[in-house]
């Protein structure tokens, strides 16, 4: 039982139940799911959906903290994404067509993996702290995406892009699916290669894996990479649900957001040990969180000093150095008693 | 010992006890320190000088016993209690802000003050009168990290007589020093004590503990070995202290120096003229299969510097290296490894382990890293793999899935030396694997490496403790200096006539 509890998903999870609870307390239809058409709707199937976005680029940044990194570059990532996919659309004949859908989405995603590799060479070549690195398309990300876009916030009609984000499959939306198979896939290549050991060793203890023969570099590098595709997946994700290129609103923040759900999923922004599944807890965390602000009705103004706490609560209890301290508190207490029984 | 006790010691170090999980660091060391003396404090890896002086300067708190400056117990929690009381430390690699300025750097934390602000005028010329005193004059406001190390260093020092301090910790100064450096700080040194500063002088350098020192402290396993004037402490008196003589729990370890090796064939590798500016002077070392080399020396004598060379770890600037008669190209670890060398480091901590991965994890990190990411070694393979070395090499606790860092420290360097045979090397490069660990795992480490020479494999083994390198090794590389100065013939040499080899005068050497 107590191995139970001291398995570093609890509190994470235990954070989100809180969550879930609280919502549903004071609002029942919260965990109500209705069917209309064979479709599922509801306030938990919106945040199956709108996490999609947050799920690929946490999963990402999930990889590049393992290696001590960080990546900050995924936001603007996001939005240069978008303007290429659709800029393609737009400009083509035939935008409801599968094979410009296919286009569009490649070469999306292609570019912002040359950016993700550009990052992992800054950082694992040249050897530039991953903050700065990251920091330099974090600024030009957005730029060059306006520049895609010629300036304009781009919108285009076309019905199997906006299916992406907006359709049902099986009962269940579509983004849905996307997380469910990035998730999957990123797990799969970590746990079921050596990838996932090896980048916690060069994580955990960069000159020991040198010295053991890890390919440190490479691994780094490709850590990058892959965050940067995830972004692009995002992007493409992030326009098809406005059906717009919008360079300066698209992932903003997101940065921050992954960060924080790797961190509450309980992998250390120290680098080393990264859990998956903790990252996927901590989207839907703060998911959740967010529109648990919406309906209990904080207003817009506030909501991020809402959001403020409740990360801060989160991450008190998940501090070692608290709960040593609170356990050092409980023993103090529960001894006293005890003394207190005796007499 | 007949030590003159007229002067009353500024600082009185007794029974000082520090111990840290698993080990005892420090048991019941005695110190003491006089006004106006340079006191060398000396001692090969682990021999506890540093927690010595960190306890002293409020770094460590210490378990047991007491410490006494100018006559008064104190207990210091921090190094500000340890400055207040007038203690001072510069350490090897200079604790100051490159890029504030020099008079900055002097006088932080102590700018003279005029109206609540602070008086800049009035800081560089208190600044470069403080300089001045140590004979140093410099524009007080360039940047410190425009100047040399030496230079910083003499900042460093009136940086400790801005707060009037009595006792004057040098840890390793002079490491990056070239000759005429280390006179001036020599210089510099002299006149502070002449006026009555007491000195702690820590250096690997023998013949400038015996140009400077007054007496010797000898720390050897963290325990005292003794104190003496520096003038009646012989060189190879010295040696052998700081080297020791252990009382021998290893007699059933049969001395491996008679088994013959043949030495007629090709070298399994062979490395001519390897060397780096700076670092070592350029050396050869052939290691034969079966043959287990030990490589003799202090600290800081290159036996280290050497073999990193020979693994990449380093890079050498001169020399090649030939594995089985052919000329390969060894820039980084992973050319070593696909020529079957293996090599595990003296910090078995910072550049071994992977802390926190498990034992499993840890012993096949090596297979894994050579056959790249996407060949994952495990299941039943893993398994296989993890418990026939845990069990050849006895790793307690049997238990694989235990994070390494938890493990005790021979342990450790039994996953270590588990890791690296897992992969089947040609060579095995082992530098200082018995330091640090209890006799029990120090015995079987000893008896696994006599085994696998026996075996065939090719070993290079270094070790602070002669003992060991003389029972084990069949043929001794002797270092001083960052220099090989020759080989000797286990066969026929005793631990004395290394350490007469380590202690010779330098002059000798190059005669």
């Amino acid at each position: 039982m107590t191995k139970i509890f001291k398995h570093r998903l609890v509190l994470p999870i235990a954070a989100l139940v809180a969550l879930i609870l609280v919502n549903t307390i004071s609002r029942p239809s919260f965990v109500s799911i209705t069917v209309r058409d064979g479709q599922l709707y509801g306030s938990v199937i919106d945040i199956l959906r709108n996490s999609a976005p947050l799920m690929l680029v946490a999963l990402g940044m999930t990889i590049v903290i393992a290696t001590r990194g960080i990546d900050l570059s995924v936001g603007a990532l996001m939005a240069v994404s978008g303007a290429v996919a659709l800029t393609i659309i737009d400009g083509s004949g035939s935008p409801d067509s599968p094979a410009t859908l296919g286009i569009a989405i490649a070469a999306g995603v292609t570019v912002t993996l040359i950016f993700g590799a550009w990052n992992g060479f800054l950082v694992s070549v040249l050897g530039i702290q991953p903050i700065i690195a990251t920091l330099v398309l974090m600024l030009a990300g957005r730029g060059i995406a306006l520049l895609i876009t010629g300036g304009f916030i781009t919108t285009v009609t076309s019905t199997p892009y906006k299916f992406m984000s907006q359709g049902y499959l099986l009962g269940l939306p579509f983004a849905f699916y996307v997380s469910v198979v990035a998730i999957v896939l990123v797990a799969l290549i970590q746990r079921r290669t050596a990838l996932g050991v090896l980048t916690e060793s060069v994580g955990i203890n960069p000159e020991a894996s040198r010295l053991a023969g890890v390919r440190s570099r490479g691994i780094v590098w490709g850590a990058y990479a892959v965050s940067g595709l995830l972004a692009g997946f995002a992007g493409i994700l992030y326009s098809s649900n406005i059906m717009a290129a919008d360079a300066n609103a698209a992932g903003q923040y997101i940065e921050l957001d992954a960060i924080l759900a790797v961190v509450l999923g309980g992998t250390s922004l120290m680098g080393g040990k990264f859990s998956i599944a903790g990252t996927v807890i901590g989207v839907f965390t703060i998911q959740t969180l967010k529109s648990t602000i919406t309906f209990l009705g904080v207003p817009p103004a506030v909501s991020p000093l809402f959001m403020a706490m409740v990360v801060v609560i989160v991450v008190l209890v998940q501090s070692q150095r608290v709960r040593n301290g609170a356990s050092k508190l409980w023993a103090t207490v529960s001894s006293r008693k005890e003394a207190e029984v005796a007499r | 010992m007949t030590e003159d006790t007229a002067v009353r010691p500024i600082v009185a170090m007794t029974g000082i006890t520090i111990r840290f999980p698993g080990v005892l660091a420090l048991d019941g060391v005695d110190f003491s320190l006089r006004p106006g003396e340079v006191h060398a404090l000396m001692g090969e890896n682990g021999a506890g000088k540093s927690t010595l002086i960190k306890a002293l300067t409020g770094v460590y708190s210490i378990d047991g016993g007491s410490i006494e400056v100018d006559g008064e117990p104190r207990s210091f929690s921090t190094t500000a209690d340890a400055q207040a009381a007038g203690i001072s430390t510069v350490y090897q690699e200079v604790n100051l802000l490159p890029n504030l300025s020099v008079g900055e750097n002097v006088m932080l934390g102590h700018e003279p003050r005029r109206a609540g602000r602070i008086d800049w005028r009035g800081v560089h010329a208190e600044a470069a009168e403080h300089l001045s005193n140590l004979g140093v004059t410099i524009d007080t406001r360039s940047l410190l990290s425009s100047h040399s190390i030496a230079l910083q260093q003499l900042v460093a020092i009136s940086r400790a007589m801005v707060t009037d301090s009595k006792v004057l910790v040098l840890d390793e100064p002079t490491s990056s020093l070239d000759r005429s450096e280390v006179e001036q700080l020599f210089g510099v040194v002299r006149d502070l004590r002449d006026r009555g500063v007491a000195i702690i002088f820590v250096s690997h350098f023998l013949d400038q503990v015996y140009e400077i020192s007054d007496r010797i402290t000898v720390l050897r396993n963290g325990k005292l070995v003794g104190t003496s004037a520096a003038a009646d402490l012989p060189r190879g008196e010295l040696v052998s202290q700081m080297l020791g003589r252990v009382v021998d729990e290893f007699e059933n370890i049969s001395r491996a120096a008679d088994r013959q090796v043949d030495r007629t064939g090709t070298p399994v590798v062979s490395a001519t003229g390897l060397g780096r500016r700076g670092v070592l002077e350029p050396a050869d070392l052939d290691v034969f299969d079966g043959e287990v080399v030990g490589i003799a020396g202090l600290l800081g004598s290159g036996r280290t510097e050497l073999v990193r060379l020979l693994y990449g770890a380093d890079h050498a600037d001169s020399g090649r290296v030939a594995v089985r008669g052919s000329t390969v190209r060894v820039a980084t670890p992973r050319h070593a490894i696909e020529h079957r060398i293996a090599f595990s480091s003296e910090d078995r901590r910072a550049e071994g382990i992977i802390g926190d991965l498990t034992v499993a994890e840890n012993i096949v990190l090596g297979i894994q890293a050579r056959r790249g990411w996407l060949r994952k070694v495990g299941g039943s393979e893993k398994e296989t793999i993890v418990s026939e070395y845990m069990a050849a090499l006895g790793v307690r606790p049997a238990d694989p899935s235990m994070l390494v860092k938890n493990l005790s420290g021979g342990n450790q360097q039994k996953v270590l030396l588990a890791r690296w045979l897992a992969t089947a090397p040609q060579l095995i490069i082992l530098d200082e694997p018995t330091r640090g660990i209890d006799v029990g795992a120090k015995a079987d480490i000893q008896r696994k490496v006599t085994e696998l020479a026996a075996d065939g494999l090719a070993v290079v083994f270094i070790s602070s403790e002669l003992e060991e390198v003389v029972r084990l090794a069949q043929r001794i590389v002797v270092m001083r200096d960052r220099r090989k100065i020759g080989e000797l013939d286990a066969h026929d040499s005793s631990v004395d006539d290394v350490v007469a080899a380590i202690a010779a005068e330098a002059r000798e050497a190059v005669a």
